[in-house]
Parts: C-alpha cells; structure tokens; sequence
C-alpha cells in the first residue's frame, strides 16, 4: 500500500526503507546499535558540483537545488540528510534582507565561491549592560539594524518599556516615520522571501521522503558562547572579553543559554524531528585554556544540552577541529542521549573516552576526500568500522564536517559503499 | 640585555601575567613621568611576549592570551614609540623576511593574523598582504619584499587548490627555489602539505614561528 506525503506518493518499500532508516538515527542515539552504520548526507556546495550547476544557482534557483540534491540524496542512499535547501539556498533571502554577516556569490565571491562569513565586532564591549537589561530592545535599537538592512529603521523605534497609559500611545509616533515605514515594507518582502524557501524547503522534505529518505536533523541551534564570540563580538573581542568583562560576560552567557534552548525547542518541535544539529566553533582545545573552557564556554551549553534532553530533543553537537582536550568533560551528560559528531578529534579516541555515554559521528578528514583516492577513502572507513562498529560503538559515519564542496564523486560514493560493504 | 631593575621586572610580569590595567599603569608611568627610555620599555616588552609565547608553547597559554598580548603591545608601543628621539639606538637587525597572505577565495584571517603578530614580535620582518590574494600580488609581491619565507593561508577546503595553484605559479616564475613555502588553517595536514607541494605546514603559530627560525638560521 502506497502513502501521499504531501502532494506525493510514497510506495512501500519507500515507506519501510524511511522507516528503517529513521529507527537507525534514534536506535543510534539510544546507543543500541542498529542494523547496519547509518551515513549522513551532509554538505554546502557539493551538491552543486555533483549535479553540474554553479554555487550561485544553488544559491537561488530553488527548483535546480531540490533537484541536484534529491539526485544526490536517491543515488548515495543516506540514512539521514541534512535540511540542505535552509543551509545553501538562502541567496534570494540574503539580498532581500540586506544580510551584512556573509558574503557570498554575487555578492563580494565569484559564482563558484562559498559564502563566507564576515568577522566583525557587531556588539561593542560597552553594549553588554545595554544587552543583559533588554535583550528585544537591544536587538530592534541596535543588533537587528546592524546585520539586516531591511531594519536600519529600527533604530528610530521608541522604547517600549515603561510605556503606560496613554503614553502607549504618544510614544508610538517614531512608527509614523518614512523610515520606520521603508524598514516595514522592506521587512515584510523579506519575510515573503522567507516563506517561499521554507515552501521550497517543505516540498522538498516531502520529496525526500515519499523516496524513503529522513532528514538527519529537522533543526540547527548555536552553543552560547559561540553566538556572542561568532555573531555579537567577534572573535578577538570575545578573546579579549574573557579578561576584561569575563563576569558581563558569564551573564550574557547564561541568558543566552535560557534563551536558545526555549527557541530551539520551540523549532524542533515545528520541525517535528527530535535531533537537533548544533555546529560548535569556539570548543576546540587550541582555541582556549582547559580552565576557560569549563568556566566560561561549557556550563552554558551544558545547560542547554539538559534543557533539550529533557524536552525529548536529541542535540546533535559538531565539535569543529580538534577537541580532544575536552573529551573527558564533555562527557558529563546522561548517557544515550546525544550524538557528538566531531570534526579533527580522532574518532577512534573519541570512541574509547565517550563510547559509553554518546554516538558519534563522523569524520573522514576534508584532505583525504578531496585529494585522496577511491580506495584511500574505503580504508579510512574500514578503519572506522574496524575500531569503532565492530566492538560494538554506535557511530554514523559522514565526513568531517559533511562533503567538501570540492570532493570527487567517486570519493562520496566510495565512502557510501564501503560503509556497505564493511557495516551492512 | 643588561640584568632589569624591580620596577621593569615588575612590568614584564604583569604584562606576561594578562594584568593589563596594571601593566599599562606602570607602563605610562615609566614613559610619561619617570622619563624612562622608550627603546628599553619596548625591549621589556618583548621580553614580556617570550615568556608569553613559551606559556603558549608549553600549553598553559592559548589564543585570547595571545590576541591580549598582541594589544597590551600594541597600546604601550603607541605611547613609547613617539618618545624614541630620531637616529637613537636603531632598528633591531631582524632575522628574517617573511610574507604571508590568505589565498583566493579566502577570506579568513583570524588565524594569520595571530601567526603575522608572533613572528613579529619573536624578530621577522613580516609583510601581511591581506586576504584573498590573487596569485598574480603574491608574485609581485614575493618580487619586491624578497622574503625568505613565504606563508600561505586558509581556513576552506577551496584554499588546496588555490594553495597548489599559487605555489604552482611560483614554480612556474621560476622563483621557488629562492624561499621556503609555509601553509597553515583550519584543515591543513601533512596530505595538503604534500598535496600542495609547500615545504611545511603548521598548526599554530608557535610551529609557523620554529618553522621560520628553523630555515632562516635563527637561534630558537
């Protein structure tokens, strides 16, 4: 018996094939092994090589990139893909909000380039009072207005707070404002634009899965720390922070916490798929001493992790580069309830420190795919299954951070097929 | 250098312990009151970034320690340098030439900037040609500055091709063989390394600044 999902139809052996892949990714989690290693489908810009179409197109033709990645999604057969069209198709919503964070083709990089993220100071150390006292009000006067063109009026908002009485209505007169007006027409397409990739980006989950395959994760959530240090401070201005605002700054961490784990419960739940991707830049051991770690980057997103996990979620952290340092307090979590993917951290070791308490994911290194061979690629997985799969570990095997943009096809195909071939 | 007196060793260690505010007290004190000399409180500094980059190395320092340090000199250098009178003392000799850029395509630059800073203050003279540079500057530029090193940088996967194609041109202008070839960044290894034909890679910028060291001769 066939199923419509959504407009489309979904035979049944798709169905038992989505099925059978979806018991995999939340066995996994459980840390009860499943009947063979799951693969992730992960990747920015390898979709649009594999299928022969510019960055830029992936990056605004909605209709070539639900194509090149479906394409790529029914021949490799992953367990699990990742939302791609919300993490590469986002050029038309970029430019209708006037996003000043990235640059991206058209846009400051040629049409075969990535987009790119600009390091800036976008929160001045003298803000955080300004931030910790109202952090909506600090977002419509001063951080909104300076990441998204469309609200440059915002800045003219009155302050909403202490409003009372009839002064609710005095005090709305900044809303009569060419500019404040410009700012609301300009907000309002861009939420259009919005709408028409989450559109694109349903139909295309549909598509997915009517052909048998679920997302690997429905939504992405950022740790504390990394939020301020990538997003508000910048990177040497947070560096600097852990010195000269270091108790601000624990405040503003704490919040943030609270704050991130309500969204990110809110939008798993809208997503309606419990693993939650969260990409981790600033935990790696090079990037801070051991001692600022546990004080100031982990309690934060410890917090967090047991806020999801106690709404059911399964938070899926990407410890970028090399996090080996870190392993034995990282582990500090109930166990079977998280997978921790890791980038540079050798996996093997990984395995051994955490094998007990969380799955992994991961992590075929970015130079072996893109400069490596076939057959390279197929050891390294053997490898992996060797040391990992066969003693019993739950891991999903991807790349170290997904596909490079640049790795061969037969490298990807190479790493499905030996997980095949060596992991059922 | 001479043996230092309790009050400049008193500024070494507060700049080598992170205590800025009290470093750059002392420091303005030093310069603007007492008259000391610019020359030796610049020195003093520098002593200061050895103690901090050995920490760095021996793992007890990490990157906001590095990127404090790198201000901390940045702000007494800014009051002592305008004090030092003209033809007085003379530039250090340095130990060596080094340029370094982020490759096309690539935009990042947190990282060279830390490895620019360390080889700076350890006595390279060092050239930062910026981010995303074609290989067209970075010969140009490899003609002007005569650099004993040259340093590549990137932090995307796209930097291996640009990193082979740069080194690539650099063979083909048949200027390879006049300067060592340095590459580091977010997914450098040994396999890029060779990959992309450069003499070294590092993986912080303590190794960039042994590896520079290592080939111009300098004592470590």
């Amino acid at each position: 018996m066939s199923e419509m999902i959504g407009p489309y139809e979904q035979t049944a052996e798709a169905k038992a094939a989505y099925d059978a892949r979806w018991q995999r990714l939340l066995s996994l989690a459980r840390l009860e092994q499943p009947d063979r290693m799951p693969v992730g489908l992960h990747s920015f810009f390898w979709p649009a090589n594999y299928g022969g179409i510019t960055y830029k197109e992936l990056m605004y033709d909605y209709d070539k990139a639900k194509q090149v990645t479906l394409d790529a999604a029914i021949e490799l057969e992953p367990d699990g893909v990742y939302p791609l069209l919300l993490g590469s198709t986002i050029g038309r919503m970029l430019e209708k909000f006037d996003f000043k964070q990235l640059q991206w083709p058209g846009h400051g990089v040629g049409d075969m380039q990535p987009f790119q993220y600009l390091d800036r100071e976008y929160m001045k150390a003298e803000e955080y009072d300004d931030f910790l006292f109202d952090p909506t009000g600090f977002y419509l006067h001063k951080y909104l207005p300076r990441v998204l063109g469309v609200f440059e009026g915002f800045d003219k908002l009155p302050r909403f707070a202490g409003m009372h009485y009839l002064r609710t209505m005095y005090g709305m007169r900044p809303f009569a404002l060419p500019e404040v007006r410009a700012s609301f027409d300009r907000i309002v397409a861009a939420a259009e634009e919005t709408n028409t990739l989450f559109a694109h980006h349903l139909d295309w989950v549909q598509r997915l899965r009517a052909a048998g395959f679920p997302l690997a994760n429905g939504t992405v959530a950022t740790s504390p720390y990394d939020i301020i240090a990538d997003y508000f401070r910048g990177a040497t201005g947070m560096m600097k922070d852990l010195y000269r605002h270091k108790d601000k700054l624990k405040l503003v961490l704490g919040k943030m916490s609270t704050i991130v784990t309500r969204i990110t419960i809110e939008n798993a739940r809208l997503a309606g798929h419990p693993i939650v991707f969260i990409p981790i830049h600033w935990a790696p051991d090079a990037f801070m001493s051991p001692k600022q770690f546990e004080e100031f980057w982990w309690p934060p997103f410890r917090k967090m992790l047991m806020g999801m996990i106690e709404a059911d979620l399964i938070p899926m952290p990407m410890w970028e580069s090399d996090c080996t340092k870190r392993l034995e307090v990282i582990k500090d979590i109930p166990a079977g309830k998280c997978i921790y993917w890791f980038e540079r951290t050798d996996l093997v070791k990984a395995y051994e420190v955490l094998g007990d308490r969380v799955a992994l994911r991961g992590n075929l290194s970015p130079s072996l795919l893109t400069t490596g061979t076939p057959e390279e690629v197929d050891a390294a997985v053997k490898h992996l299954v060797d040391n990992i799969w066969n003693k019993g570990g739950c891991m999903m095997l991807d790349g170290a951070f997904g596909i490079p943009d640049e790795t061969p096809v037969d490298n990807v195909r190479a790493m499905f097929n030996a997980a095949r071939k060596y992991a059922g | 250098m001479s043996g230092m007196n309790e009050q400049e060793a008193q500024l070494v260690e507060w700049l080598a312990d992170m205590r800025e505010e009290e470093a750059h007290e002392l420091a303005n004190r030093m310069l603007l009151e007492e008259g000391a000399d610019p020359l030796r409180v610049l020195e003093l500094c520098r002593m200061a970034m050895d103690v901090v980059g050995k920490r760095f190395e021996e793992g007890e320092y990490f990157l906001p320690e590095l990127v404090l340090a790198g201000e901390m000199l940045e702000t007494i250098g800014a009051v002592a340098k305008p004090l030092i009178v003209q033809g007085e003392g003379g530039a250090a000799a340095k130990l060596g030439r080094v340029l370094i850029g982020t490759v096309h395509g690539d935009l990042h630059d947190i990282g060279k900037n830390i490895v620019s800073f360390m080889l700076d203050i350890n006595g390279f003279e060092v050239k930062d040609i910026g981010i995303d540079v074609p290989v067209k500057t970075f010969i140009d530029e490899i003609n002007e500055f005569k650099p004993d090193v040259v340093g590549l940088s990137g932090f995307l996967t796209l930097a291996f091709d640009s990193m082979k194609e740069t080194i690539a041109a650099f063979e083909k202008e048949g200027m390879r063989d006049r300067f060592k070839i340095m590459i580091g960044g977010g997914q450098i290894d040994e396999t890029v390394r060779a990959y992309t034909g450069a003499d070294a890679f590092g993986v912080n910028a303590v190794e960039a600044v042994n590896l520079c060291r290592g080939w111009t001769g300098a004592a470590a």
